[in-house]
């Protein structure tokens, strides 16, 4: 479980976080939805600690990630918005590298990886080296060494982007699947439909500051209309940003 | 297995795979010091057995004037050539290095006994003529002092009364002394050696991580930074300390190669050798390693940490040059200079000298010492978020 509580974080004049508190709960699939520069990637760089907030505090399994970054990290599973492969590795290499630094042993590990390579479908590219990757293909590889260490929380920076229609819906399938095993997942987005047809709760941003946190049905009550469309351009003010 | 020994191991892995890196650390890096004194050796012995051997040509004025000197002149194989028209112009034009004007005058002078003057035309900023013109002059000079003693003995007196004092040179260098002037630079090769052999990682496990957005999922893992840069640091170190060992082996297998002998130069490139400089100049290798990686993770792009690095490259010239320029008696307080110390270790082995081995101990620890800071430094450097966040 992911608690952030009334996160803060300017840089210089530009206050792109301002006061985002939600929880994101084991089983669900919580969606983070926001236009372009809502601070989406920010807020998740404070809860992976890869940034220090100005104020406000993350609590991940209930440990606080400035008392502890490096177990917070330990039970994180993150694609970040920078997904960057190692070229002259293969695909099984990447996650391996990765595996080894969580401190996964080799016997667990290549056990784990052979079952990830699996159920993304990617046995085809495994031993290739990720130079020349297609996106669908480089994404699999980041996704793969994110999860080696079976973290119990999963966040996903915009995971579905670059992907085409098929990698897409696979990729959705993927995150179903982690959510029934009882994976708290949180990903961001700017794509509603996306976020509408995937998503147990959607938190959504806009200028840094969360303007809803509802599930999908309650999003559309609350704003009194019939589409989620509409209804995110209603809690957001404006459609700007928001592409399909 | 610790997080430091599974980020050098990657990189060492990821590395070999780069058929531009590995050229560059075992090929080039290496054999740049041996092909560069390999060709200059050559090129100086061919000269010195030219000029030694060579009959030299020098355009003689006015040769009509003193037909003794002239016949003088050849029996020191010297072969006397017409003189070209405007002889000032071809000393400054490089036609000619040398040329002897002999005046009209001259003949009238020595009948009278009056010292007769000739002139010897030169370009003394032209440093390849110095011993041509010595050569000549030293012929004149010794015809001259053949006939004074004759003159003297003809007018019944001893020929030493006009040389009270004789200068008689003893040269105290040895064979392995005088190599050192030749090989002044050497040491610079070395430490240029260890910049080239880890450059590549520098910029790859920095900038090129942060360039192929690599840098940001890699920090995420829950290992301390410093230990992730550590284990960076040692890749790098280890190629550069390939490189500076690889430099040192070719250096040695080539320096048998090398005609020295005939310079009057014997160079000293046995095991201990090896051993001396690698001693000194492992730490080095690993303080360059820290300050390439330090200043690369300045750069956004592989491209921008190069000219950084490129830029860097020239600072162990300094001392080196002012070295060579300044050539000073070697204190302690060298040694416990980095890269100073290493030149003058490195010199000191190839001159055969026994460096204490006090002094080495000395310039390692400081070297150590000045490496360790600078891995604090870089270590340090990685915990702003600055440089951890590619976008």
């Amino acid at each position: 479980m992911i608690e952030l509580r009334d996160l803060n974080k300017a840089f210089g004049d530009v206050k792109a976080v301002d006061g985002v508190s939600f929880t994101a709960r084991d089983g669900e699939i919580t969606g983070l939805l926001g236009p372009n520069g809502a601070g989406k990637t920010t807020t998740l760089r404070m809860l992976y600690t890869l940034m220090k907030p100005d104020s406000g505090q993350v609590l991940v399994d209930g440990v606080d990630a400035a008392v502890d970054p490096v177990s917070v990290r330990r039970s994180l599973g993150v694609l970040p918005d920078s997904r960057g492969l190692y070229k002259r590795l293969t695909a099984s290499e990447n996650i391996e590298y990765f595996g080894r630094l969580q401190g996964v042993d080799e016997a667990t590990l290549a056990q784990r990886r052979d079952a990830l390579i699996a159920a993304l479908d990617m046995a085809d590219i495994a031993d290739r080296r990720t130079d020349g990757f297609s996106q669908g293909q480089r994404v699999k590889t980041a996704i793969a060494r994110a999860l080696i260490h079976e973290p119990r929380n999963v966040i996903l920076d915009e995971p579905t982007n670059g992907l085409d229609v098929m990698a897409t819906r696979a990729m959705r399938d993927f995150l179903r699947h982690l959510r029934d095993q009882g994976r708290c997942v949180l990903f961001s987005s700017h794509i509603m439909q996306e976020v509408g047809v995937l998503c147990d709760r959607i938190v959504v941003i806009a200028h840094g500051r969360v303007v809803a946190d509802a599930t999908p049905d309650q999003l559309r009550e609350q704003t009194g209309e019939a589409s989620l469309e509409d209804a995110f351009v209603q809690v957001i003010g404006s459609a700007e940003g928001l592409s399909a | 297995m610790s997080a430091s020994l599974i980020v050098f191991l990657k990189e060492v892995r990821e590395n070999l795979r780069d058929r531009r890196t590995l050229i560059n650390s075992l090929i080039t890096g290496p054999l740049m010091a041996p092909l560069f004194f390999v060709l200059i050796i050559n090129a100086a012995v061919t000269r010195e057995t030219d000029r030694a051997e060579k009959v030299l040509k020098v355009p003689v004025i006015g040769a009509e004037h003193a037909p003794n000197l002239v016949a003088a002149l050849k029996r020191s194989s010297i072969e006397v050539v017409d003189a070209p028209a405007d002889p000032e112009k071809a000393i400054r034009d490089q036609e000619n290095d040398v040329i002897l004007r002999i005046p009209a005058g001259y003949g009238e002078a020595w009948m009278k006994g009056e010292p007769a003057q000739v002139e010897l035309l030169f370009d003394n900023s032209r440093q390849d003529s110095g011993a041509l013109v010595a050569r000549v002059r030293n012929s004149v000079e010794s015809y001259s002092s053949t006939i004074a003693a004759q003159r003297m003995l003809v007018r019944g007196i001893a020929p030493s009364v006009a040389k009270p004092i004789v200068v008689a040179s003893r040269d105290q260098s040895t064979p392995q002394s005088r190599s050192g002037i030749m090989f002044g630079i050497l040491p610079y090769f070395f430490i240029l050696g260890a910049f080239m052999g880890g450059m590549p990682l520098a910029i790859d496990t920095t900038a090129g991580e942060r360039e192929r957005q690599s840098m940001e999922p890699l920090l995420i893992n829950p290992v301390a930074r410093w230990k992730i840069i550590v284990g960076k640091l040692m890749a790098t170190s280890a190629f550069a300390m390939t490189t500076v060992f690889l430099g040192i082996l070719a250096f040695a297998i080539a320096g048998r190669a090398m005609p020295t002998e005939k310079l009057g130069i014997v160079l000293d490139f046995g095991p201990q050798f090896i051993a001396s400089t690698l001693f000194v100049m492992a730490p080095l290798a690993i303080m360059l390693a820290s300050l390439q990686t330090f200043v690369a993770a300045f750069a956004r792009s592989y491209r921008e940490a190069q000219t950084y690095l490129a830029v860097l490259t020239f600072v162990p010239v300094v001392p080196t040059m002012l070295l060579i320029l300044y050539p000073t008696k070697t204190q302690i307080w060298m040694f416990a200079t980095p890269l100073i110390g290493q030149h003058v270790s490195i010199l000191g082995f190839l001159r055969g000298d026994v460096v204490p081995f006090s002094s080495l101990l000395l310039c390692f620890a400081t070297t150590a010492v000045a490496a360790l800071f600078l891995v604090w430094m870089t270590a340090r450097l990685y915990q702003s978020e600055r440089v951890a966040i590619t976008g």
